[in-house]
């Protein structure tokens, strides 16, 4: 009895120091999201014919991914070189700060938006039929200034910005553009890179909050011409348990999307070659790579912010 | 070993020993190369036999395996970021495609590189851009895109582009290929022009024998990542190897 009960024991034992290098169930998900999206990312820079052709194509997959990763991050190191030291090139700032911000913000309002509504008739259904009517707000304005806002405005960005920016850098790069700027004494990635990056990372928070506030609107007008409720009951009632840790953080979380797009879709277009049709190239596969590195740095911060603020 | 002589000379370009390849494919192969000031050269030889490549690493837009380059007294193979652009700002690069910048105008091209290396008032650098885009005929394109211009006119705002910091060093790479021959005619007028008014040092990198002819003081022919022959045109046409006869021939005819 007693040498089983040891056995046991032994054997719980043996499970628990497994378990301590196991990650906990909770967290597989999460991991299987992460393995999947970095494959697939690998996948897409390396070209999908690629993936068919046997063990040593596998092996060379392999060694062009990290070949990718460490460019990115010499890539990366030169940026933060450039950008810290004078001149800044404020005014070339300021005019990519409203081709990326002002200009997308009719898409980014619209898409908003669109959530707004969408949320408002799904979730009015839904609530409908547990008997939590009443809960309509809060449901909709949480959803929206937590995730639908941050990761809506994330996305479209990365589809207007990323394929615009690969798209331009890249055709600079086969027209010989980055090679003159080099020539006339102006460093590239000062003037070119820093200014795009840096003008995503402000715009990013700016124009998701653009998409929280037609979000909850158009939540409210569809809300509205279903059951009419005042505009200011509606935000009294969805705001009523609101705190600032859960709105500053889901906001700002969007200036590292910022980030990933800006650098992303710079550093496609800054290795473009092939003449016009790898400028085609560049612009799809930042647009491809941002939107992945987007979700995937959403599920990594969203974890984050919970840990945090949780 | 660099002499005390050497450090001294100032010669605007001087090529030693100077090796470049792509993956296996060796482009450069041991070139050596002076030009003296104010003195125009050109750089003749087959498509893809690297003349392009020798233009680029001379402001090192590519690096060189090894080798040396010194310009204006400068060796730049070994040059931190901060003195290249200082010697960069003494050399013009004209390209053979122009490379304007899309997003700007003809006058903000040609200001682009005033703007930042410049600390003139606002109407001196206009004054100055203009004077430079009437020195090529392009002053009354002024608000024009690059785009709206035909290839003829994008290079002679390239070279405008490339001349207005008053280089010492010019690099022509291909300016008039592709152009008609009343065009290029008029580009090989102004670079005579600006050897004559500026005392420039230019190197031409070239397919156009009888545009070389007029423009140039010396020839370089470049083969297989060597200097074959280099000379006046008489020293090429005099020359028995069959490489070179065959391209003075089919370009001369």
């Amino acid at each position: 009895m007693r040498g089983k009960a040891t056995d046991r024991t032994d054997i719980e034992s043996e499970n628990w120091i497994i378990r301590r290098f196991w990650p906990d169930r909770q967290y597989w998900e999460m991991i299987y999201l992460v393995l999947f999206v970095l494959g697939t990312a690998i996948a897409e820079t390396l070209g999908p014919g690629r993936l068919l052709e046997g063990v040593s194509a596998a092996k060379s997959l392999v060694i062009s991914g990290f070949e990718w990763f460490g460019d990115l991050g010499l890539f990366c190191a030169s940026l933060v070189r450039a950008a810290l030291a004078p001149p800044y090139e404020l005014g070339e700032l300021v005019r990519q700060c409203d081709s990326i911000g002002l200009k997308s913000l009719p898409l980014v309002a619209l898409a908003g938006g669109a959530t707004g509504v969408v949320l408002s008739l799904q979730i009015r259904d839904s609530l409908t039929r547990f008997g939590a009517k009443s809960l309509l707000p809060a449901v909709i304005v949480f959803s929206i200034i937590k995730e639908s806002g941050p990761i809506i405005t994330g996305l479209v960005l990365s589809g207007r910005v990323g394929a615009g920016i690969g798209a331009e850098l890249g055709s600079m790069k086969v027209t010989e553009q980055i090679d003159a700027m080099e020539a006339s004494a102006v460093d590239p990635y000062r003037f070119l890179v820093a200014t795009r990056v840096l003008a995503c990372i402000l715009m990013l928070p700016l124009l998701t909050l653009a998409a929280d506030f037609c979000g909850i609107f158009m939540g409210w007008v569809a809300n509205t011409l279903a059951q009419p409720i005042s505009l200011q009951l509606f935000l009294e009632n969805g705001f009523k348990n609101v705190l600032f840790s859960d709105f500053i953080p889901p906001t700002f979380k969007t200036a590292v999307f910022g980030f990933i797009i800006g650098i992303v879709a710079c550093f496609q277009g800054m290795r473009t070659r092939g003449g016009t049709e790898g400028v085609g190239r560049s612009a799809t596969s930042s647009v491809v790579l941002s939107s992945l590195f987007v979700i995937l740095a959403d599920v990594v911060l969203v974890r984050l912010i919970l840990v945090v603020y949780g | 070993m660099v002499t005390k002589a050497e450090e001294k000379d100032e010669t605007p370009i001087i090529i030693n020993n100077l090796h470049k390849g792509f993956g296996n494919q060796k482009v450069l192969n041991g070139i050596n190369l002076r030009v003296a000031r104010g003195e125009t050269t050109a750089v003749l030889g087959r498509s893809g036999g690297g003349k392009s490549v020798l233009l680029k690493l001379i402001i090192r837009l590519q690096t060189p395996d090894t080798g040396s380059i010194r310009i204006a007294g400068q060796e730049i193979t070994d040059l931190d970021e901060e003195h290249l652009n200082e010697v960069r700002k003494k050399v013009g690069f004209v390209f053979q495609q122009a490379a304007l910048y899309d997003s700007l105008t003809v006058e903000e091209n040609v200001a682009f590189p005033l703007n930042r290396h410049t600390k003139m008032s606002q109407t001196e650098r206009k004054q100055r851009v203009r004077e430079h885009l009437a020195n090529v005929g392009m002053d009354r394109d002024l608000g024009k895109m690059p785009s709206e211009l035909s290839g003829g006119m994008q290079k002679r705002v390239g070279l405008a582009r490339a001349l207005v910091l008053e280089p010492e060093i010019v690099l022509f790479d291909e300016p008039t290929a592709g152009l008609d021959p009343i065009t290029a005619a008029e580009i090989g007028d102004l670079i005579v022009e600006l050897k004559q008014k500026r005392k420039i040092t230019a190197m031409v990198v070239t397919h156009d024998v009888q545009g070389a002819k007029v423009f140039s003081d010396r020839m370089v022919f470049l083969h297989e990542g060597n200097v074959l022959v280099e000379g006046s045109f008489d020293d090429l046409q005099k020359s028995k190897d069959q490489f070179v006869a065959q391209f003075l021939g089919h370009g001369s005819r």
